[in-house]
């Protein structure tokens, strides 16, 4: 996937104001994610058609309804490219998963 | 239950990855790949519907924890195979036992899909339906990373990714 279609969808304040209700609740229909826009549908739309080339939400369906997922996994990559440092970390992740667990 | 609850408590995630469909599903299955991303679990499927899945620690895993004073337990996560169907699609049910609190929630269900595309890239979509599992979403969807605990399925994805594409995991 490339990173300048993942970098002009986050660079719209509507873009990622779906992807925020997305990561609120996820599996919204577009009916759901149109609510609180003022915006046509049409215009939403668009919205998640170019989130959707980006791979920042995936679709599938349900019945007649077309459900839309948050996909993190483009902006992870970009993370873990160039602001990540993993090489200490991953070796504990497990451990460390354990021990936040029990504090919790 | 209804349709809507089972959609808001459902994960889907997706990375493209240039490699063979072989190749990604060999990643999943064989414990000698994952023991090299993400949590670096020892994976073993019995790769037909019925059969058993199981997730072991590796052995500096079991060292490193017991030397934390947070001793593992044998297996990690167990469930079911629902369908296997190389190398394309998989079905499990996916249940966690680092603590209490996460086995006594009921099993999930993950289904792995791989689906070929243009110029030797690979779609890998997984989705985990985690009905009634709030303390497994929450891992799952990264929330203790920052206590370092790793960032849950788009962490692994990307690490998976890095594997296979550059033939080295984040930590190698």
């Amino acid at each position: 996937m490339d990173d300048d279609l993942v970098f002009k969808a986050l660079a719209d304040p509507t873009r990622r104001f779906l992807l925020d209700r997305l990561f609120e609740r996820d599996g919204r229909t577009l009916t759901e994610l149109e609510t609180g826009l003022e915006m046509t549908r049409f215009g939403v739309m668009k919205h998640l058609k170019v989130l959707e080339e980006a791979g920042l939400i995936t679709t599938c369906r349900s019945g007649r309804e077309k459900l839309h997922f948050l996909n993190p996994v483009p902006i992870r990559l970009i993370h873990d490219r160039w602001i990540s440092k993993y090489a200490e970390r991953q070796i504990s992740a497990l451990v460390d998963l354990k021990r936040e667990l029990e504090n919790s | 239950m209804t349709a809507n609850d089972v959609a808001s408590t459902t994960q889907v995630y997706r990375v493209y990855i240039k490699a063979t469909p072989q190749a990604i599903w060999d990643a999943i299955t064989k414990p000698e790949w994952t023991a090299r991303y993400g949590y670096t679990g020892l994976v073993d499927y019995e790769l037909r519907p019925g059969g058993a899945y199981k997730v072991y620690p590796t052995e500096p895993f079991k060292a490193a924890s017991e030397a934390q004073g947070y001793p593992v337990p044998e297996v990690i996560i167990d469930g079911e195979v629902l369908e296997a169907d190389p190398p394309r699609k998989l079905v499990t049910t996916f249940r966690m036992y680092l603590d209490p609190a996460l086995a006594a929630e009921p099993y999930t269900r993950i289904t792995h899909e791989i689906h070929e595309g243009a110029d030797g890239v690979c779609a890998l979509t997984l989705t985990h339906e985690l009905e009634g599992s709030p303390t497994l979403a929450n891992i799952v969807r990264g929330s203790l990373e920052p206590g370092g605990a790793g960032g849950g399925h788009a962490w692994v994805l990307s690490d998976l990714k890095s594997l296979l594409e550059i033939g080295k995991a984040f930590a190698e």
